[in-house]
């Protein structure tokens, strides 16, 4: 029941943002109709924030308590950490290659995100090469920590290396008309309510992935 | 601490009698330095620009070396399990064979330091002074997170070969800070002309000690 609220939910809100995003949300007077890609990339980059997050809380859970299920819950939401936050890589470059002239700089958000992508690619192909489950789940939770913890520390060490550098935040730093507002906060509403859609959905198919391994045992 | 220091001694110990590693990593450390010279031309305005980043990527990557040897040692013949067997606490463990590889790493890296000072004709004391505690700072953050993950490396289907996709990004700070600062050590700057990256480098340092020394225990236990 709750599986199939969500469902619709998100089914409405991505077309409600959609609307609020292309049609809803005035045309920024400066960079034009390609502001309007910063509603998903905020909204995907919102989702990947919070993913991350509950990557680094299951995972000091599962050290915690050492049971299964914090163990699947970081490893679902890692999975979709990263899908949102290539996303995000996407949109950002669509955006940046007209707006600043280039797919791609080494500012320090941008340098952070990056090696964010990268640590979290990174715990995915530990806990592909791990071996048994109980391995696996230990390794990766621990990786997951000291990633986590990093990251502050890389976002200050780009900085340093830089110098200081203007940080880009909200569209092209111009002012947000209410509208705007109301079509970003939509986008980031659907985003979530999708990721919690696909993070419950992926559980489930790692749960069932438990099962029939238990069954083949039993089986045997 | 008496527990610590047998860990350290028997590395020791193993190393003075087979010298492989020493050997090994500090050819690799030369040979890069080689290799970049080629790269480069033998350009001298390229060299004096990239010299403090050939030193940390030689750094690093000998480093790598000696650090995806130190657990597969003890993974020989089983040696992991008599030392798990002890009754001590893990982190104590963790503390002896970081210990142990901060100073195969740190002699390395400051052997490395004295060629590049012979080869790029740098002045002796003012360049090699200010670069020992760079160096130590850089070895204990660059060992702490490193000592960890070799021992979880070495469990894994691949391995040694994982050893440095784990270990390069969470390093960045370090080498971010510590070519800073060798920067400005090697233009003939004091070392606080960079004082915030002293600072993180120090951090890095303290933070990933403790989280290191704490999550040990839960990569050593049953491999």
């Amino acid at each position: 029941m709750i599986r199939r609220i969500l469902f619709i939910l998100t089914f409405v809100g991505i077309i409600a943002s959609i609307y609020a995003a292309f049609i809803y949300a005035p045309t920024e007077p400066q960079m034009g109709h390609i502001q309007r890609i910063f509603y998903f990339h905020m909204g995907t980059v919102w989702v990947a924030t919070v993913a991350f997050i509950i990557v680094f809380i299951a995972s000091i859970m599962y050290l915690w308590k050492g049971t299964r299920k914090w163990d699947i819950l970081a490893y679902c939401s890692a999975e979709l950490g990263v899908l949102f936050l290539t996303l995000t890589i996407i949109t950002g470059s669509v955006w940046a290659k007209p707006i600043w002239g280039t797919w791609w700089t080494w500012d320090p958000q941008l340098t952070t995100t990056f090696i964010l992508w990268i640590l979290y690619i990174v715990y995915l192909v530990l806990r592909s090469s791990a071996g048994n489950d109980t391995k696996k789940a230990k390794y990766a939770a621990v990786f997951a920590i000291i990633a986590f913890i990093d990251l502050p520390l890389v976002y200050l060490s780009v900085r340093v290396m830089r110098g200081i550098s203007p940080v880009v935040f909200g569209p092209g730093g111009g002012g947000i008309t209410p509208e705007m507002m109301n079509a970003l906060l939509i986008n980031m509403a659907s985003c979530s309510f999708l990721f919690i859609l696909l993070l419950l959905e992926r559980i489930d198919l790692e749960r069932m992935k438990d099962t029939i391994a238990r069954l083949k045992l039993s089986e045997n | 601490m008496n527990k610590i220091w047998a860990i350290v001694k028997k590395d020791i110990i193993t190393e003075l009698r087979t010298k492989e590693l020493f050997t090994s990593m500090l050819l690799f450390a030369l040979l890069i330095i080689v290799v970049f010279n080629f790269a480069f031309g033998f350009s001298v305005e390229i060299l004096s620009v990239a010299a403090p980043a050939m030193l940390w990527i030689a750094f690093t990557f000998s480093g790598i070396l000696g650090l995806s040897r130190s657990f597969a040692l003890e993974k020989e013949g089983n040696a992991i399990i008599g030392m798990l067997l002890t009754p001590t606490d893990r982190s104590l463990i963790y503390a002896g064979k970081m210990i142990s590889n901060t100073i195969f790493v740190f002699i390395v890296g400051i052997l490395t330091v004295l060629m590049f000072i012979l080869f790029f004709n740098y002045s002796f004391l003012a360049t090699l002074l200010p670069l020992i505690p760079i160096m130590l700072l850089g070895t204990i953050g660059f060992v702490s997170v490193g000592t960890l993950f070799s021992a979880m490396a070495i469990n894994t289907k691949l391995r040694e070969v994982l050893l440095p996709i784990l270990l390069f990004p969470i390093i960045i700070p370090v080498i971010v800070s510590a070519v800073k600062l060798s920067g400005e050590v090697l233009d003939g700057n004091s070392v606080f002309a960079a004082s915030s990256s002293l600072k993180l480098l120090a951090s890095f340092d303290i933070i990933f000690v403790t989280a290191c020394a704490v999550t040990f225990e839960y990569v050593i236990d049953e491999s």
